[in-house]
């Protein structure tokens, strides 16, 4: 099985999308998540987008670890 | 990459592991119950960074080692039938089922073939409308919205040669049979990617009901050191709740249109999980609407089933009650190149994990 | 044993160490260690002398294809050893209905790639089977160069001591990532090339400025993990690598994330790992990177006293673990 990892829209056409992750373009079913755009950061599981990334609370977790 | 390499920060992993260090009173012992973690924490070396009282071990997160003997053989005979591909997620295909593999199969001249997708399953369903296309689905919350999504855009378009044959099953019901099953445990470190489908408060009976600590945790080891610091606390306190670590993609409530896809098309049954036999309500088979694609429904077959390996003890390993080293079997005949039971194939496999990433003491 | 040879024999890891051992070395009383090339030695000079089978699918793919492999790998066999390549054999087995330009084209490659490399194809065989006998089309190239009887050292890495060090001259597991990418039936897209070169004549730079160098070996099928443990159980003591030091390009990143593989196991078909006396490693480093395809070098680890014959990683974030050889296949046919 994949696993997720975090990936950027890149491009979206309908229900599906074009994301990168670290370059390499991986096709991603939004079909289960709402508002995407273009540039959002998604968790790509098994072709499908199975949330957005929060940018906010990602700098969040890291500002407290960082503390 | 973003996202991925700030939480891999040597600094702050080192930072992490201090505080772990200076916030330990006693012996501690959390589970994971996500391959992912399994993954994670063997391959970057997390049990090397820890004091020594604090124990990390393996549940039944891998769904691939918890798909039991039985689907693989139903898989296989599956395709031996004519006319018929079977598409599956990769990991699947090295499985031992009781007398053969679909790998085994596949170099014998079935019709098997990897995909990364429901959808690029469903896509070979489109351009071999002569054969009947089977999908395996396997995968937790995290993975069944996928199929869920793909059964539906099958039957809008009226694709009538795509089946499921599934295998997908629920967390919380395995959790529960794990603290029943008498482990003794201080908390858990719960899986991330199930809980942004689910939401945490699908935990929220575990501290409620058994007083032990939760917190939902991402992949990178940052998240894990983290949530293992969190749960230190917790313990410590005495104050057992459960707790996001991984807030960047986890919520309270999780993800409502992917709840809705998975309700809309499945509902619970009773599932057998390797290790553990039958958990209730575990499970989920098609509803009613949609049980034209379940290959079961459709053309049920038969198998004769034959017992696992008495020795191998990936029942007891995925229950959290022994390790890889307590199996006679591991390393010794049972090796990744030569595995005999299901958590030394997966990636994700506990036996597999340890044996690759063998942590030095 | 098994019973049956199975696709994980081929693939450069554990099982296929344990197939060569069992079936072929005892019964063809081969000396031991096997190395890339043997060194038949005379009194002033000696002959390496290697062969190799090509399988790789698709035949084509970002960077190269199956010719100018087969020129590349052989030659590499050669250099490794510290041998000058100067003659290739090539052999081919070729499918029924096998496109005739095609031939043409990977027959261009091969004599392209030869010019390159300074070899010379001497001699050879071409079979056609009926269709479905071979899948289009297998390539055996042998080859033999020159060197210095004293040099088999580099082969075997008998002079390797604690501390030495090891360097890697570039990226890894960019050729395994070009071939899956170029078999096309999965769902992503990847621009990354095969790394497919001939390392000939960088070789020959860094022996003539430095003669410190104390092992070298290519690093192709069954990935850096693979050399270095055999590396390991030759000379019986340890080596530490540091993970933050080993080149892996972002897009090959990527899809390993994705896809759950290790980098280290990848396969590779232009990197050279290279053992050099501790003190003389910037040495040749300045020597690998004024060359193209030595660009990307570094220092990635070193020999270490204790966990004889085990590899153990220094994890990015500070974490230790062993690196294992792997089992089975990550990607079949790969070279």
């Amino acid at each position: 099985m994949c696993l997720s990892i975090p990936a950027k829209i890149i491009s979206i056409n309908g229900s599906m999308a074009e994301v990168s992750a670290g370059g390499v373009i991986f096709s991603a079913g939004l079909h289960i998540i709402e508002n995407a755009s273009v540039g959002d950061y998604i968790l790509l599981h098994a072709g499908f987008a199975i949330q957005k990334i929060s940018e906010k609370e990602a700098e969040e977790t890291l500002k407290l670890l960082k503390r | 990459m973003k996202y991925i390499d700030e939480f891999r920060n040597k600094d702050l992993v080192t930072k992490l592991a201090d505080l772990i260090h200076k916030s330990v009173i006693h012996d501690y012992t959390f589970m994971e119950v996500c391959g992912g973690h399994t993954a994670a924490i063997q391959r970057f070396g997390i049990p090397s960074l820890l004091p020594e009282n604090v124990r990390l071990i393996s549940g039944p997160g891998c769904p691939v080692c918890v798909t039991g003997t039985d689907f693989i053989d139903r898989a296989i005979a599956y395709s031996k039938v004519e006319d018929v591909i079977i598409t599956t997620y990769g990991d699947l295909i090295k499985v031992p089922g009781s007398s053969s593999s679909l790998e085994k199969e596949k170099a014998a001249g079935a019709n098997i073939r990897i995909v990364l997708s429901g959808l690029d399953a469903l896509e070979i369903a489109r351009l071999n409308s002569d054969k009947k296309i089977i999908f395996l689905g396997i995968g937790f919350e995290t993975t069944a919205p996928g199929s869920a999504v793909t059964i539906k855009q099958a039957a809008k378009e009226n694709i009538e040669n795509f089946f499921l044959l599934s295998a997908h099953k629920l967390m919380p019901p395995a959790m529960e049979a794990i603290i029943q099953g008498g482990v003794s445990l201080n908390g858990f470190i719960c899986p991330g990617h199930v809980a942004t489908i689910t939401g945490s408060s699908i935990f929220n009976f575990i501290p409620e009901r058994y007083n032990l600590s939760c917190v939902v945790t991402g992949f990178e080891p940052a998240d894990i050191l983290q949530s293992i610091l969190m749960l230190i606390k917790m313990v410590n306190q005495k104050t057992p709740k459960v707790e996001i670590q991984y807030s960047r993609a986890v919520t309270l409530y999780g993800n409502l249109i992917a709840q809705r896809c998975l309700s809309e098309v499945f509902e619970t049954c009773d599932a057998s999980w390797r290790g553990f036999g039958v958990i209730p309500l575990s499970g989920l088979k098609l509803r009613k609407d949609f049980e034209s694609f379940d290959i079961e429904n459709k053309s049920p077959i038969k198998i004769v089933y034959k017992e696992d390996n008495v020795l191998c003890i990936c029942g007891e390993i995925l229950r959290g009650l022994k390790t890889p080293e307590d199996c006679p079997l591991f390393s010794e005949i049972c090796f990744p190149e030569n595995p005999l039971g299901a958590c030394m194939v997966s990636n994700e496999g506990a036996c597999n994990s340890w044996y690759k990433y063998r942590f030095v003491k | 044993m098994n019973d049956f040879v199975s696709l994980n024999h081929g693939s450069g890891g554990k099982l296929t160490h344990e197939l060569i051992e069992k079936v072929f070395v005892k019964r063809f009383a081969m000396s031991k260690p096997l190395t890339d090339s043997f060194i038949i030695k005379g009194s002033e000079s000696a002959l390496a002398f290697t062969t190799d089978s090509y399988v790789v699918d698709p035949l084509f793919f970002p960077g190269g294809n199956i010719g100018k492999l087969a020129i590349c790998g052989t030659v590499n066999d050669l250099a490794v050893s510290g041998a000058d390549p100067r003659y290739i054999a090539a052999s081919f087995i070729i499918e029924e209905g096998f496109l005739m330009k095609d031939l043409v084209l990977i027959a261009d490659s091969m004599a392209e790639e030869a010019a390159i490399a300074g070899v010379k194809i001497v001699t050879g065989d071409t079979k056609v089977v009926d269709k479905g006998k071979c899948d289009k089309l297998f390539i055996t190239t042998s080859g033999t160069g020159t060197l210095r009887p004293d040099m088999d050292y580099i082969s075997t890495g008998k002079k390797i001591e604690p501390g030495d060090k090891l360097i890697i001259n570039g990226p890894l597991g960019n050729h395994a990532i070009a071939i899956l990418g170029a078999r096309n039936n999965m769902a992503f897209r990847t621009t990354v090339t095969s790394d497919c070169a001939s390392l000939n004549h960088l070789i020959h730079k860094v022996l003539q400025n430095c003669k410190e160098i104390l092992f070298m070996r290519d690093v192709t099928r069954g990935g850096l993990a693979t050399v270095l443990n055999e590396l390991a159980g030759m000379i019986r003591c340890g080596i530490m690598v540091n993970e933050a030091s080993i080149p892996v390009d972002d897009q090959v990143r990527g899809l390993c994330e994705m896809l759950g593989f290790d980098p280290l196991f990848l396969a590779n078909e232009g990197k050279v790992l290279i053992a050099v006396r501790a003190g003389e490693e910037n040495r040749v480093l300045e020597i690998l990177r004024s060359d193209p395809l030595g660009k990307y070098s570094e220092v990635i680890g070193e020999i270490i006293t204790d966990k004889k014959e085990l590899v153990v990683l220094n994890t990015s974030v500070g974490g230790k673990r062993i690196i294992d050889m792997p089992s089975g296949m990550q990607l079949p046919r790969i070279c």
